[in-house]
């Protein structure tokens, strides 16, 4: 059974991902991820210039959901150059290069000290939950302040694939993503974190996080996250490449995200309840599913969902259906 | 899924006691326990200020101890709390130290990592293990758990101190060194007086942890290493903490690392990343 996809030109081993802002801080870390099965790598968001991150506690968690507010922090492009550059001397899977800014003007900053740099796809994070700290709202809810980001990071990056990375937060995510392609984006990456949520001690009737509210992610995220790929799948037609990334946690996870459209699987908070190797299990995972169903190419359950449906005669996901 | 011990979402203890250790050192006895092991360390959170990682001196089932330096932001203000104030606590986190009962173990304990080793020191005594605890810090003011460790069984008690104030002028390693060499059996007239030990444990400052480090691979001891580096979450997830080249985590594949992978571990002892991953070196 074949786990292999080439997506926009860049070949994939398998369509598991290292989803943004989980462990990416280092070479050397996504090395490690590497070596325990993943089958690219995303970075951790990164800034034009030096960006502080919040004060602990920024990463809180139950057994159902987790909560961060890490601020986005980052050390700004000198380290970006060497960690980057120190990865691609060996280049064993794909780099995903994720960047955030504040405006048009900074996105496209970092957009060019990044395609010196030659990632396989650059993410562009228009949606972060910090972002309603630094500015009040995400990029990511207006389909023109997206379009507009997207267009100035494009005229910067040339050919290299482009991804937008899109919130939840919307009313119509099919409606932000179509926005998207028509800016120039090759590619969506959905969901970032749900919420904001909110944790409070008892005790010391204090909210726990120190920036008071953070992004949602965890089991808790994934039926939200399938329902938006879905709707994005469907938005633009199937033709565009998804990282479906939202609760993943086993093989059934990462089939069913397919199922709804996604070609990449991206995978974060599992790393914590299901080890570094949760790349590794998941393939198998997937391995053993499809072998046993008679599914010879992963790629062959993406948008699995929409046809069986058109099949029936049932057009689109919209509840109207129910 | 399995559904982990440890807690991840913070929860606040009341101080039941607290100590005067030192003059910048104190220690807090929280009325609760998160079952930690020797070696692991806890989240300490003071709501509306920060949270940091703190290795645990004692945990009795009932009952967590922690003792801290009071030098940053954080534990200068902790530092302020009394009996009956709120601290979060969350984990217990990492790895912990391994024994076999019996055995004959090195403790090398620098400044306030006398916290952490007098935990370790009550655990292996309970489990028929006899010790060569050594204690090492600038002055005699700055010795820490002293007393403790005096009223442990089966513990010979070794003292250094930068100024020589009391017990051995020098560092903790060249007692550590005395010891290991005093040992080797084909230097030892009397074969049956010669008790190499199994295995050393050390917890202090890096520089401190590199030479025992260096020191046990030179005499072919097993060693275990409490490190440290920044972290935020605790779990494994926001990559903080990771080490050059290997990219483990030492919240979860440490932070106590046996000999093979501290050997790895490039950046030991030369430099270490703050919040935003930029390297700092040691000594700067």
């Amino acid at each position: 059974m074949n786990l292999s996809q080439t997506i926009l030109g860049v070949d994939f081993e398998n369509p598991t991902v290292l989803a943004s802002g989980i462990m990416g801080i280092t070479a050397s870390s996504w090395r490690y991820c590497v070596q325990n099965g993943a089958g690219a790598i995303t970075t951790k968001s990164l800034w034009p210039v030096e960006h502080q991150g919040n004060r602990n506690p920024t990463i809180i968690a139950t057994e159902n959901w987790t909560l961060n507010a890490v601020g986005v922090p980052d050390a700004g492009p000198e380290k970006a150059k060497a960690e980057i550059g120190d990865f691609m001397k060996t280049h064993e899977v794909p780099l995903i290069a994720n960047i955030i800014g504040l405006s048009a003007d900074e996105f496209a900053s970092i957009a060019a000290v990044i395609a010196t740099l030659k990632p396989d796809f650059v993410e562009v994070n228009i949606s972060t939950p910090t972002f309603l700290k630094l500015r009040g709202k995400l990029f990511a809810e207006d389909g023109n302040e997206a379009g507009a980001i997207l267009k100035a990071v494009k005229k910067e990056i040339g050919s290299i694939p482009m991804f937008a990375k899109l919130t939840p937060n919307v009313t119509n995510i099919g409606e932000i993503a179509k926005a998207c392609i028509d800016a120039g984006a090759d590619g969506i990456t959905a969901i970032n974190t749900a919420g904001p949520g909110m944790a409070i001690d008892l005790r010391s009737r204090m909210p726990i996080l120190a920036a008071h509210k953070g992004g949602l992610s965890g089991p808790a995220l994934k039926p939200i996250a399938v329902r938006c790929v879905a709707e994005i799948y469907e938005a633009t037609g199937g033709k565009v490449p998804i990282i479906g990334t939202g609760g993943v946690y086993t093989g059934e996870d990462a089939l069913e995200m397919m199922l709804a459209g996604a070609s990449l699987v991206g995978i974060g908070t599992a790393i914590w309840q299901r080890g570094i190797d949760v790349f590794s299990k998941v393939c198998d995972e997937i391995q053993m599913w499809c072998t046993n169903e008679g599914v010879d190419n992963v790629s062959d359950m993406i948008g699995g969902m929409h046809k069986e449906l058109l099949k029936r005669g049932v057009k689109g996901t919209g509840m109207k259906h129910a | 899924m399995p559904i982990s011990l440890q807690s991840t979402l913070p929860r606040t203890y009341r101080i039941k006691q607290i100590e005067q250790d030192t003059e910048n050192v104190r220690s807090y006895t929280f009325d609760g326990s998160l079952g930690s092991k020797p070696g692991q360390f806890v989240m300490v959170w003071l709501p509306g200020v920060d949270e940091v990682p703190m290795s645990v001196a004692f945990d009795d089932g009932a009952t967590t101890k922690i003792t801290f330096f009071a030098v940053g932001d954080m534990t200068i203000e902790l530092a302020k709390c009394k009996v009956g104030d709120l601290v979060g606590l969350r984990g217990p986190f990492g790895t912990c130290y391994e024994w076999k009962p019996g055995q004959h173990i090195a403790l090398v304990a620098g400044g306030y990592g006398a916290a952490p080793m007098y935990f370790i020191a009550r655990s292996t005594v309970e489990h028929g293990c006899t010790l060569e605890v050594i204690v090492g810090a600038r002055d005699k003011h700055n010795l820490l758990y002293l007393e403790e460790f005096e009223k442990l069984r089966h513990v010979s008690l070794h003292i250094a101190t930068d100024d020589g104030s009391a017990g051995y002028k020098g560092y903790n390693t060249e007692v550590l060194e005395k010891l290991l060499s005093s040992c080797i059996p084909e230097k030892s007239k009397k074969k049956k007086e010669c008790s190499p030990v199994d295995q050393i444990f050390a917890c202090g400052p890096e520089p401190m942890l590199l030479a025992v480090r260096d020191i046990a691979a030179a005499h072919g001891i097993p060693s275990q290493l409490s490190m440290s580096r920044y972290m935020k979450c605790g779990f494994g997830l926001c990559g903080n903490c990771v080490v050059d080249p290997l990219g483990i985590r030492l919240c979860v594949e440490g932070s106590v690392v046996h000999n093979d992978v501290s050997q790895k571990i490039e950046e030991f002892g030369k430099y270490k990343r703050d919040e935003l991953g930029k390297k700092k070196s040691f000594g700067n």
